[in-house]
C-alpha cells in the first residue's frame, strides 16, 4: 500500500479520534447519571478506567508496528494522543483508587502499595507514565534531544507489563480477559525485538559490504 | 427471652415490594418524574428502573421474626440481585442475573446421605416444610471486600441434622451444587472446580444462625442467587455459603471445598471473617457496604463479621492465622 501521508490532513483526523477516545469516559458519566453503575459503581469506575488505560497502551503501542507494516508513517503522529489517552484514563484509574475507595487513607495506600504485588504493579505501571506524560510536547522532544527522548520513552514498555501483570494478579481465577491483554502486549513488543534483532543484522552487513568496497574503490 | 429491636420487623411488612425505592433509585425515579413530563412517562421510567421482572419467584409466608437480625439498612434487591458471584453462569457480577434466568429448578431434590442414620431424598416442597420459614436479615461479607446486608427467609440448618440423626463418626457436613454444562455452558470457563462443593465441621454446620435458605425479600430466591435452596453462614465469608444444593453428606473427615481447591494459599477450609487476617492480595480490614447510597461506603470489618457472640466459642484454641 501506497503511504498516504500526503493525503491525509492530521488536522481533520485527529479531531474525530479524540472525541472517539472519550468515548468511555462519556459513557461512565452517563451511567452514572442514569444509576446504570450497578451495585458497586466505584469497583465498576475502576475496571472501566483500568481496561481502558491498557487498550491506550495497547494501541500506542500498535502503531509503529502497524506504521512500518502497513508503510503508512502518519499513523505516527496519532501516537502521542493515545500514549496520552492511557495515560488520562491511568489517572482516572488511580485518582478512584485514592479518593473514592479509599478515600484518602494514605496509611491503608501506602500499606497495599507496599504489601499487595498486583498493586505494587499497577502503581509503578501509573508512576512510569508520568514522565512520558510529561514530556510529551514537542517542545520537550526538542529540549531533551530525539535519541534521549526517545530512551526515555521506551519506558512505555515496561509500564504496559506492569499494567498487565497487575490486571492478571489481581482476578480470582477467569484469567481470559488479563491474558488477552497479555497477547496483544506480546505481540507488539515482540515485533519490536524481532524488528531491533533483523535491523541489527542488516546493518552489520551493510558495514561489512561498505567496508569491503572501500577497499576495492580505494 | 426475646427482646425486640426494630430489625425483628420481618422485610414484607417494612417495604411492600411496590415501593421499592432506596435513596439512589429514589433520585433516578424523580430524575424521571422530570423527564416524563416532557419525554414521555412510561418509556422513561421503565429505562431508568428496571422492575422486578423475575416470573419464577413467588410469595413465602407466614414468616417468623428473628432475634438473629440486623436492624441495618437493607442492600436494594435489584443490587443483590445483579452484582454476585456464581460462577456457573459467569464470572462478572452482572453474569449470574443475565445468564440464569432460564435455569430449571423444579422438579429438585436434595439427597441427604453419608454419617447418618436416615438417609433421605428430599422433594424441594418437602425439605422447604420441615420447619416454620423464618426471616433473619444477615450482614453478607464477600471476600472481595464488599458487604450486602439481605433479609433471607430460611430455617436453621440443625433441624434438617437433628432430623436424618447424624451417626457419632459424623465429623463434618460436606455440601454439593447442582452443575451441568448444558444449562452452565459457561462453567467450564469458571476456572475453578465444578461442581461448586462446601463443608462446614458438624458443630459449624449445627450452629443457629446456619441458614438453610429458600428465598430472600419476602420471595423464593431468584436463580442467580441460589434457587431453590442454598445455605447461607453469615460469620464466614460469602463463598462458603453453598447455591442450589442437591446433596448433603455427612462425613468423618474435612471435606474438599471449592476455593480451597482452586488455591489453598488464598481459601482455607474455616474461611470465617476476620479483620486481622488480610487475604493475599487485598486488605480484609475493611469492606464497602452496598447500602444503596451511591457510592456504598467503606467501615471497619467485624471479627466473624459481627457474629462473635454466637460463634467465637466454636473457635478456641484454633489459631486463626493457620486456620483461616
Amino acid at each position: 500500500m501506497k503511504d498516504l501521508s500526503r493525503h491525509i490532513d492530521m488536522r481533520w483526523l485527529k479531531p474525530p479520534i479524540f472525541l472517539v477516545c472519550l468515548v468511555p469516559l462519556a459513557h461512565l458519566v452517563w451511567l452514572g447519571f442514569h444509576n446504570e453503575l450497578g451495585a458497586n459503581p466505584i469497583e465498576y469506575i475502576t475496571h472501566s478506567t483500568g481496561t481502558w488505560t491498557l487498550t491506550g497502551l495497547c494501541v500506542a503501542l500498535t502503531m509503529t508496528p502497524l506504521r512500518r507494516i502497513l508503510k503508512q508513517n502518519w499513523l505516527i503522529r496519532l501516537r502521542r494522543m493515545f500514549g496520552l489517552f492511557a495515560f488520562f484514563y491511568g489517572s482516572l484509574h488511580f485518582l478512584t483508587f485514592v479518593w473514592l475507595d479509599k478515600q484518602f487513607d494514605f496509611h491503608e495506600m501506602i500499606a497495599d502499595v507496599y504489601k499487595r504485588t498486583f498493586i505494587t504493579a499497577g502503581f509503578t505501571a501509573f508512576v512510569l507514565l508520568i514522565p512520558l506524560a510529561a514530556t510529551s510536547t514537542s517542545g520537550m522532544i526538542r529540549r531533551l534531544g530525539g535519541r534521549r527522548w526517545q530512551m526515555l520513552h521506551r519506558l512505555i514498555y515496561i509500564s504496559a507489563i506492569a499494567g498487565v501483570t497487575h490486571y492478571y494478579w489481581l482476578v480470582k481465577s477467569d484469567e481470559t480477559v488479563p491474558l488477552r491483554f497479555a497477547g496483544v502486549v506480546a505481540v507488539v513488543l515482540g515485533y519490536r525485538v524481532i524488528f531491533y534483532a533483523l535491523q541489527r543484522r542488516q546493518q552489520a552487513a551493510a558495514a561489512k559490504r561498505s567496508a569491503r568496497e572501500s577497499v576495492f574503490s580505494a | 427471652m426475646l427482646i425486640k429491636k426494630p430489625g425483628d420487623i420481618p422485610y414484607s411488612e417494612v417495604t411492600p415490594k411496590s415501593v421499592y425505592m432506596n435513596r439512589r433509585k429514589f433520585l433516578a425515579g424523580a430524575a424521571a418524574a422530570t423527564g416524563a413530563a416532557t419525554l414521555g412517562a412510561r418509556s422513561v421510567s421503565d429505562w431508568l428502573e428496571p422492575a422486578r421482572v423475575f416470573a419464577d419467584e413467588t410469595k413465602l409466608g407466614p414468616l417468623v421474626k428473628s432475634p438473629f437480625s440486623s436492624s441495618e439498612m437493607q442492600t436494594p434487591y435489584k443490587d443483590v440481585t445483579h452484582y454476585n458471584n456464581y460462577y456457573e453462569f459467569g464470572t462478572d457480577k452482572g453474569d449470574p442475573a443475565a445468564n440464569a434466568t432460564k435455569f430449571v429448578t423444579s422438579p429438585w431434590s436434595v439427597s441427604v446421605e453419608g454419617e447418618v442414620n436416615k438417609p433421605r431424598k428430599f422433594d424441594i416442597e418437602e425439605i422447604r416444610k420441615l420447619a416454620p420459614l423464618e426471616e433473619r436479615i444477615y450482614r453478607h461479607r464477600c471476600v472481595e471486600a464488599w458487604s450486602i446486608v439481605v433479609p433471607w427467609i430460611g430455617y436453621s440448618f440443625n433441624v434438617l441434622v437433628k432430623l436424618v440423626d447424624p451417626k457419632p463418626t459424623a465429623k463434618f457436613v460436606a455440601f454439593q451444587s447442582y452443575y451441568d454444562i448444558k444449562q452452565m455452558p459457561l462453567g467450564p470457563r469458571a476456572g475453578i472446580e465444578l461442581p461448586y462443593v462446601e463443608g462446614l465441621r458438624l458443630d459449624e454446620a449445627m450452629n443457629p444462625l446456619m441458614l438453610l435458605t429458600f428465598g430472600m425479600y419476602g420471595d423464593t430466591l431468584p436463580n442467580q442467587d441460589g434457587a431453590p435452596v442454598r445455605t447461607v453462614i453469615p460469620w464466614k465469608y460469602g463463598f462458603k455459603s453453598i447455591k442450589s444444593i442437591v446433596k448433603i453428606r455427612f462425613t468423618k473427615d474435612m471435606p474438599p471445598t471449592t476455593w480451597n481447591i482452586a488455591n489453598a494459599h488464598e481459601y482455607g477450609f474455616y474461611s470465617n471473617v476476620n479483620p486481622q487476617v488480610d487475604h493475599p492480595r487485598w486488605s480484609q480490614a475493611s469492606e464497602r457496604r452496598l447500602d444503596g447510597s451511591f457510592f456504598g461506603k467503606r467501615i471497619k470489618t467485624l471479627m466473624f463479621n459481627g457474629y462473635g457472640d454466637q460463634v467465637a466459642s466454636m473457635y478456641n484454641g484454633l489459631d486463626l492465622r493457620k486456620y483461616y
